[in-house]
């Protein structure tokens, strides 16, 4: 079942009005939550419970409000959005909101009874709920104003932060009211407003938190200071499964300035510290015997991402069916024209600019509080619950903003520093701020796995006729939700899922354990197999002596959707125009085109490119994009920046490659990701089909690989069916 | 040792070795100052030191006394740090923020210098690393200020 089967089950349920008189301390303020988070466990529906306390939203008396979002910021502008739809349906500016993440447990938990940060899910699950909150409140306010005046409500409007009944010419601002509506009952039902009316669902509002984070005053995780903490810096193992036996030059490291302890860890050593410099260069100092431990996954000493990239091209096994039409393996038999290929993509970090840390402290009751960076809360706080051997409503988290994501701050068992941290604060009796330096990041990185995909095909004069593909790995959504081979998208998807009408088709996935601890990144399986499908069609179109671009419009008959899309990307490039030309600066360039189906958007992208110097160059990159409908359209057109970024990164530049069990990489010198000087231009197009809403932080980074790649086989001439292109020769 | 950080001369204790970063971050708590690789690769550390975008993260403490040291708390004291700001705030260049306090400082450090510059100044003197890919938005930012 999937994430969007699970929200449909939350459609219906209505906020509740907690703020009784007294809660607040008499602030006078109108408080709502919403009763969803109560759904129990399967076989445990006993007696309904209270509501919880934690309030999604307190309009306060002097009319502005706080609105706790399910959804953490990272720079992807969701506490400007939540604002933005909340607002719309309260008639409240959205300037007049403070947006703050909403605590862990709690009525938070929108998406079927839990919440995370991911999966471009937070507007799209976000928007009914969001909207349905405003107008109760609303509903309220215009209520309040009707038994204070003795009219009707229906005689009433609102302005902006105000309720007006314009037979008298009355007026009260909403801040005025939030008492009196305080004490009247939510709802069920509040009509929601004609969006043809909406005032600023749809428009480029800006960010909320771009002033601090251009002044340095926004603040992360690492930035946390707690009365007292000590910090941190540690040392892993090499690799997973061993273990730290002993430090032989123990005494002098303890001896070292500043340095609080030496403290032994579960693969790894640490130097609690009074300052982290101090951690630091203790740590750095130390000289550690590495002895066989346990760990759930052991690094082999031998693996290699080389070997393991050979081991899966040859793997046999199950091939599970995820997708199938027609008679794939009859037709491939009969076909005049089959072609071959095996694609994979490499293991990549996440590579946030953010260090991951984490601060814990424990309390005189035997409490304890956290502070660190998370995309799922309540699963950070089972977990923390697990390892400090507490009890979850022992533990209080404080979320931070983000300094970047992209998947890095799921729960990934040896990714997340805060159990360290935990044993740490444990161990010395005081608060602990431990930070992981850029080296330690990326040994224990959960980076996206390496995959890889056979692929045959046949072609016939009007286009594609089969297509078999066999998916081998493992995805991130087996390892840690343990969604079965064949049904884990984040396994396939990209390569399934596609909306091309091939007539006989068979999409399988063999599974193959990987020996890593691998993790969400970015568009996660779209991330890489978009580019393997989309690289092999441009293959079938030139087996078949087609045209990428129309043999992909005829492949779209079915779908006006995405023939529009794909017209469209093609109208704000001028004109589909593959090349090689030569361009006003005398390279020469080709073109490419691809399109991808992520997160429930859609997406059409033209890439432009030149060789200079054996190295590939991005020139320009052009984004259709629908996401069905837009909350904001400067926030999209942001992240369509960011996932180019990423996208043309990961196809141009990145690899973390293992030998002898390490990744060879342990910072940015040996991990290139894109910079200034190789951004392409960004030209973007917003298509607002009025399809159902999809996301829009991921969906425009899969196409942007295989446009760049088709785009280079077009002026070179070489297939490139491996990333990245920097290990690939041009010259 | 003795600092001139944001025009005040701080007294630090440290080991004179120490880098810069560090001392701004946990002697004078100032954490506008990013750690992103220690290894003057991305660029979040970015100060200025004499007017000069500087990458704190590997440069010894002892090695700028004497010198004027300005970290993003203070970029706005500066006709151009302020309008490099303004600038910043009016093209919403941040996304997760992270790396934009050395970015400011890259771009205060350029404009101050050079304030019309050419494309192959801005590509030699904006290299700090953004991973969220804000780069045609920190670019036009930085051409509205020179072009004003």
């Amino acid at each position: 079942m999937g994430v969007l089967d699970q929200i449909s089950r939350r459609l219906g349920q209505a906020p509740v009005n907690v703020s009784r008189r007294g809660f607040l301390a008499g602030s006078g303020a109108l408080v709502l939550a919403t009763a969803l988070p109560l759904r129990p466990v399967r076989g445990q529906e006993t007696a309904a419970e209270a509501p919880a306390v934690e309030a999604f939203l307190e309009l306060r008396p002097d009319g502005t409000a706080l609105l706790r979002s399910p959804f953490i910021e990272g720079g992807q502008g969701i506490f400007t959005a939540m604002a933005q739809i909340v607002g719309e349906e309260l008639d409240l500016a959205p300037e007049n909101f403070s947006v703050e993440i909403a605590p862990a447990g709690g009525p938070f938990g929108i998406m079927g009874g839990y919440r995370l940060t991911g999966g471009s899910m937070s507007t799209r699950t976000g928007y009914p709920v969001m909207r349905q909150l405003g107008a109760a409140a609303r509903a309220m306010l215009v209520e309040a104003a009707a038994q204070e005046w003795g009219v009707d409500a229906s005689e009433l409007v609102t302005e902006p932060g105000v309720v007006v009944h314009e037979g008298s010419g009355r007026r009260a601002a909403y801040g005025d009211l939030a008492a009196a509506a305080m004490d009247l009952p939510v709802p069920a039902e509040p009509a929601l407003k004609d969006p043809a009316d909406f005032r600023w669902i749809g428009s480029a509002l800006p960010r909320m938190d771009v002033r601090a984070k251009s002044t340095g005053r926004q603040t992360y995780a690492i930035d946390v200071e707690v009365e007292g903490m000590l910090l941190a810096a540690l040392r892993h193992a090499p690799r997973l499964g061993l273990t730290p036996a002993a430090v032989t030059n123990r005494t002098e490291i303890e001896a070292m300035r500043g340095v609080h302890s030496v403290q032994m860890l579960d693969g790894a050593v640490a130097v609690v510290a009074e300052k982290f410099w101090q951690a630091r260069r203790a740590i750095d100092a130390a000289e550690i015997d590495w002895t066989e431990g346990e760990a759930q996954w052991p690094m082999p000493a031998d693996f290699s991402s080389a070997g393991f990239r050979d081991t899966l091209a040859s793997a046999t096994g199950e091939v599970v069916e995820v997708e199938a039409a027609g008679d794939a393996a009859g037709t491939l038999e009969a076909a005049e024209t089959v072609i071959e290929a095996t694609y994979d993509a490499p293991y990549v970090a996440h590579g946030q600019l953010e260090p991951p840390s984490a601060t814990a402290r424990f309390n005189e009751d035997g409490t304890l509080d956290l502070w660190m960076p998370c995309q799922a809360p309540e699963m950070f706080v089972g977990a923390a619950a697990a390892a400090a051997g507490l009890e979850a409503s022992q533990i209080t988290l404080h979320q931070q903003v983000l300094g970047g994501f992209f998947g890095r701050h799921f729960l990934y068992a040896t990714a997340n520093p805060f159990p360290q941290a935990i044993a740490l604060a444990k161990a010395v009796g005081r608060p602990v701020k431990l930070i992981w330096t850029r080296e330690e990041d990326f040994l224990r990185d959960a980076p996206r796995p390496l995959g890889l995909a056979r692929f045959r095909g046949a072609v016939g004069p009007d286009g594609p006729t089969a297509l078999q593909v066999e998916v081998v790995g493992e995805g991130p959504t087996q390892r840690w939700y343990q969604a079965p081979p064949g049904q884990d998208p984040s396994a396939t998807e990209g390569i399934s899922g596609k909306t091309y009408a091939i007539a006989n088709t068979h999409i399988g996935q063999i599974f193959h354990a990987n020996p890593a601890v691998i993790g969400y990144w970015r568009a996660v399986g779209h991330s890489m197999h978009d580019f393997m499908y989309e690289g092999f069609l441009d293959e079938l179109a030139q087996a078949g002596g087609l045209d990428p671009f129309e043999m992909r419009l005829s492949m779209l008959s079915g779908s006006e959707r995405h023939r529009t899309l794909l017209e469209r990307v093609g109208e704000i490039s001028g004109g589909w125009t593959p090349g090689p030309f030569e361009a006003e600066d005398g390279t020469t360039r080709a073109r490419g085109v691809a399109m991808a189906s992520p997160f429930g958007s859609e997406a059409a992208v033209i890439a432009e490119v030149s060789v200079d110097g054996g190295e590939v160059r991005v020139h320009q990159v052009w984004v259709a994009l629908d996401p069905g409908q837009v909350v904001n359209p400067s926030t999209v057109e942001a992240q369509v920046q960011s996932a180019v970024a990423l996208g043309t990164s990961q196809t141009l530049v990145e690899e973390l490659v293992y030998e002898n069990g390490e990744p060879t990489a342990r910072n940015f010198d040996m991990y290139p990701i894109l910079r200034p000087d190789q951004m392409p231009q960004v030209h973007t197009a917003i298509v607002e089909s009025g399809a159902p809403m999809g996301g829009v932080g991921e969906p425009g980074l899969p196409a942007v690989g295989p446009a760049i790649v088709n785009a280079v086989a077009t002026l070179t001439g070489q297939r490139i069916r491996s990333l990245p292109l920097s290990k690939h020769d041009f010259g | 040792m003795q600092l001139n950080i944001n025009g005040a001369t701080h007294d630090v204790d440290v080991a004179p070795d120490t880098p810069l970063l560090w001392v701004i971050r946990e002697e004078l708590g100032l954490t506008g100052t990013k750690y992103g690789c220690g290894i003057a690769q991305c660029g979040a550390c970015t100060v200025m030191i004499d007017g000069v975008a500087t990458r704190s993260c590997v440069t010894p403490a002892d090695s700028v006394s004497g010198l004027e040291i300005k970290t993003i708390e203070t970029v706005e004291d500066t006709e151009v740090g302020r309008r490099v700001v303004e600038a910043w705030v009016e093209n919403e260049v941040a996304q997760c923020g992270y790396c934009q306090s050395g970015q400011v400082l890259a771009a205060t450090a350029l404009l101050s210098d050079i304030p019309t510059p050419t494309d192959a100044d801005i590509d030699g003197a904006m290299t700090n690393l953004c991973r969220c890919g804000t780069y045609n938005k920190i670019r036009a930012a930085l051409r509205s200020v020179s072009e004003a």
